[in-house]
C-alpha cells in the first residue's frame, strides 16, 4: 500500500494544509509519496521532504501547473496513479476542483472532506453541514480521498525524504489562465490560524467591519472570518467566507461578532475549541454553541475589548 | 447554443435534519424539500444567458425518485424551457450521476453544461468536475462570474486566496458559487404554465449506466453534541476567563 499525496503549495511555499493531510495519509498506512506541481515549487518540494514520515517527494516544476489548473493537473496525477493504492489531497479550493476530475478518469468515487480514518478503506465523514456523520467503506480499488484538515493535527518535521524530479505532462489545452485578484495579507491564513475573528451581518458596513473587526483581530494575532451574510453585502471577500460552503476552520479561539449562528456558519466552525459570541440578540442561536457569550451592541463592546487588550499589553 | 442545468432535490436548508436512531440514516420523511439552492442558481444563469441572446434553450435533468418532479417544475417555473427526469429511487452516487449527464449531454449536445457546486445534502463537490472529465471537456468551478465568448467562456473562480479568472473552450462544465447571481422567484402565470411544459421520463437503464454504489454506508451517527456555555456580563469577565481557559 502506498499513498499519493497531492501537496498544497502557497506560491513556491508549501502550504501547512499539507502537513495535516499526512497525518490522515500517515494512519491510511503504507509508504507516503509526495507530490509537488507548480511552478518555481523547489522550496515546496524541499519542505515536503522534511515532514516526518514521507517516503519519496515527486516535484513537477513546470509552468503548465503555474495556476493549479484542473485539466492539466488532473493529467498529470492520472498518469502517476498506477503506482498507488490511494491518491489523498487536504481538502482546499485547488483539490476541490481537481481531484474529483481525477476520480472520474479512474472510474473510482471519491470520498470528500474525511474527519476520520477508521481502517484503509473506511472513513468518517460529515453529510447535511455536519449534522450527521456517515462512516463510509470504499469499494473501488483505488481510492480517491480529501482530508478536512481542521479535523488532523499536522505532522512535524525530522524526514529526510528524496526528491526526484519529474516532467510535465501534456497539456489538454481546454483552458486557460486569464487573471486573478488573491488577497494580500500580513494576517494568518484562515485555515491555519489559532485565533479568529469573525464578524456578521451586525457589522451592518464595510467600513465598520474594518474599523471594528480589525483592530481586536491585530491585537490577537488573528485571522479574519465573515458570515456568508458579511460577504454577500460586501463587508469582506469571499474568501473569508466560513461555513458549510465556504472555509471550515477549527481554530483555538473562535470569536464570532454580529453573527446569528444559521446552521450553515456553525458547520464551519463549531470543532473551534473555546467560541466567543457576541450579539445583542440573547436568543440567538450562536450562543447555543458558545462557551462564553456576551449579549451587548458589538460596536461599544468591540471598542472596550481594544482597549482592555491594549492595556494588557496585546 | 443549449444549456443544459442538473437539478437535484433537496432537503430544505432551513430544516435541521436528525439522524435514525438506528444508525442507518437521516430522518427525511416529512420533512421539507426544495431545490439544492446552488442548483437554483444555475438554473438563474442559463435563464440569464438566454435572455442576453447568448443561449437559446434551457435544459433541466433531475436524477432521481418521482417527487424530483416538484423540483423540475420549479425549474420550469423560473423559465427553462423543457426537462429530462431520469428516474430512481436507488441511491446514485455523484459518478454515476455524471456518467448518466454525459450520456444527456451527447444526445443534446449543449454547449455549456451549468451545475450547483455542491448539494447540500450529501456535500459532495464532486459532479461538475467529474462530468467535465468524463466529457473531455474544460471545467470552470466554483463560478461567481460568467461571461460568453466566441467559442470560448470566461468564468471567474471562487478561490482560497481571492478570486480566479480562467478562459474556457466551449463546450465546457461550469458549476456555481453562492455569489453568481440572486435566483428570481416564479411568478404564478409561470408556475401554470410550467405545469404543461415537457418532461421526458428516462431511466439509468435507458443510458446503459450502472448506478450500483461504489461506497457503503456502514453507519449514520449525530456528532458529538457542543454544549451552551455560559452568559458573561462585561468584557472585563470576558477576558478573564478566555485567560483561564488558556487562549489568550
Ligand atoms: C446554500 C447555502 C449555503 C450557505 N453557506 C453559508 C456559509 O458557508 N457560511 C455562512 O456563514 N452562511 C451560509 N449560508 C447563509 C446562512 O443561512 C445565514 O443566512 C448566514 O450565516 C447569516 O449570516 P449572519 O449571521 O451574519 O446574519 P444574520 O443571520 O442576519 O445575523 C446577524 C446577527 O447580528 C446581530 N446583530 C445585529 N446588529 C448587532 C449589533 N449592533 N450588536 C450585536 N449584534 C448585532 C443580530 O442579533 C443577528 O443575530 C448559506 C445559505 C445557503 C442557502
Ligand atoms: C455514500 C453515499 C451515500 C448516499 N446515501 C443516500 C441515501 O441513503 N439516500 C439518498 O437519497 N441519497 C443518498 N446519497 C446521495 C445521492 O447519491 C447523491 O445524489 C449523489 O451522491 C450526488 O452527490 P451530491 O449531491 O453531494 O453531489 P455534488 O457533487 O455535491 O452535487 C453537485 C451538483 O451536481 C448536480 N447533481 C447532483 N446530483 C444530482 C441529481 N441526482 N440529479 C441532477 N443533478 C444532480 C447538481 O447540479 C448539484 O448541485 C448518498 C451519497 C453517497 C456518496
Amino acid at each position: 500500500m502506498t499513498v499519493l499525496l497531492v501537496a498544497e503549495t502557497q506560491g513556491s511555499a508549501l502550504a501547512p494544509a499539507t502537513a495535516k493531510a499526512l497525518t490522515a495519509a500517515l494512519q491510511i498506512g503504507g509508504g507516503v509519496h509526495v507530490l509537488v506541481a507548480g511552478a518555481g515549487v523547489g522550496p515546496a518540494a524541499e519542505a515536503a521532504a522534511k515532514l516526518s514520515g514521507v517516503d519519496k517527494v515527486l516535484v513537477a516544476d513546470d509552468a503548465l501547473y503555474g495556476h493549479q489548473l484542473a485539466e492539466p493537473l488532473a493529467a498529470l496525477i492520472v498518469g502517476l496513479a498506477g503506482a498507488y493504492d490511494a491518491i489523498l489531497a487536504p481538502s482546499t479550493s485547488s483539490s476541490k476542483n481537481v481531484l474529483p476530475r481525477v476520480a472520474a478518469l479512474l472510474d473510482v468515487a471519491q470520498l470528500s472532506d474525511i474527519i476520520k480514518v477508521i481502517a484503509p478503506d473506511t472513513f468518517e465523514r460529515p453529510i447535511y453541514a455536519g449534522n450527521a456523520i456517515q462512516t463510509v467503506r470504499s469499494k473501488d480499488a483505488k481510492k480517491v480521498i480529501t482530508v478536512r484538515t481542521a479535523a488532523f493535527a499536522a505532522t512535524g518535521e525530522g524526514g529526510a525524504a528524496s526528491i526526484e524530479a519529474i516532467g510535465a505532462g501534456s497539456d489538454p489545452a481546454l483552458s486557460s489562465f486569464k487573471s486573478e485578484a488573491l488577497a494580500k495579507s500580513e494576517r494568518p491564513e484562515l485555515t491555519a490560524a489559532k485565533t479568529i475573528v469573525s464578524g456578521g451581518r451586525g457589522l451592518a458596513s464595510a467600513e465598520n467591519f474594518k474599523d471594528y473587526i480589525e483592530p481586536v483581530a491585530n491585537r490577537l494575532g488573528a485571522a479574519i472570518g465573515a458570515s456568508r451574510a458579511a460577504v454577500d453585502a460586501g463587508y469582506a471577500p469571499n474568501d473569508l467566507q466560513v461555513g458549510q460552503t465556504g472555509k471550515v476552520v477549527a481554530p483555538d479561539l473562535y470569536v464570532a461578532v454580529g453573527i446569528s449562528g444559521a446552521i450553515q456558519h456553525l458547520a464551519g466552525m463549531k470543532d473551534s475549541k473555546v467560541i466567543v459570541a457576541i450579539n445583542k440578540d440573547e436568543e440567538a442561536p450562536i450562543f447555543q454553541v458558545a462557551d462564553f457569550g456576551l449579549v451587548a451592541d458589538l460596536f461599544p463592546a468591540l471598542k472596550e475589548l481594544d482597549a482592555e487588550l491594549a492595556k494588557a499589553g496585546r | 447554443m443549449k444549456v443544459l442545468v442538473p437539478v437535484k432535490r433537496v432537503v430544505d436548508y432551513n430544516v435541521k435534519i436528525r439522524v435514525k436512531a438506528d444508525g442507518t440514516g437521516v430522518d427525511v420523511a416529512n420533512v421539507k424539500f426544495s431545490m439544492n439552492p446552488f442548483d437554483e442558481i444555475a438554473v438563474e444563469e442559463a435563464l440569464r444567458l438566454k435572455e442576453a441572446g447568448k443561449a437559446t434553450e434551457v435544459v433541466l435533468v433531475s436524477i432521481g425518485p418521482a417527487k424530483a418532479d416538484d423540483t423540475i417544475r420549479a425549474g420550469l417555473a423560473m423559465g427553462a424551457d423543457r426537462a429530462i427526469h431520469v428516474k430512481t429511487d436507488e441511491t446514485v452516487e455523484p459518478l454515476a450521476v455524471a456518467k448518466i449527464i454525459a450520456k444527456i449531454a451527447g444526445e443534446e449536445q449543449p454547449g455549456l453544461i451549468i451545475l450547483g457546486k455542491q448539494a447540500i445534502d450529501d456535500d459532495s463537490n464532486q459532479t461538475g468536475q467529474m462530468l467535465s472529465a468524463l466529457l473531455g471537456w474544460g471545467q470552470g468551478t466554483f463560478a461567481s462570474k460568467v461571461e460568453i465568448a466566441d467559442g470560448s467562456v470566461d468564468v471567474t473562480r471562487e478561490v482560497d486566496g481571492g478570486l480566479q479568472t480562467v478562459s474556457l473552450r466551449l463546450p465546457a462544465v461550469v458549476t456555481t458559487d453562492l455569489r453568481l447571481n440572486e435566483p428570481r422567484y416564479a411568478s404564478l402565470p409561470n408556475i401554470i404554465k410550467a405545469k404543461k411544459k415537457e418532461v421526458a421520463a428516462k431511466t439509468p437503464a435507458d443510458y446503459g449506466v450502472d448506478i450500483s454504489p461504489r461506497l457503503e454506508v456502514l453507519k449514520t451517527a449525530e456528532p458529538p453534541a457542543r454544549k451552551a456555555g455560559v452568559k458573561v456580563g462585561s468584557v472585563p469577565e470576558l477576558l478573564d476567563k478566555l485567560k483561564t481557559a488558556g487562549v489568550l
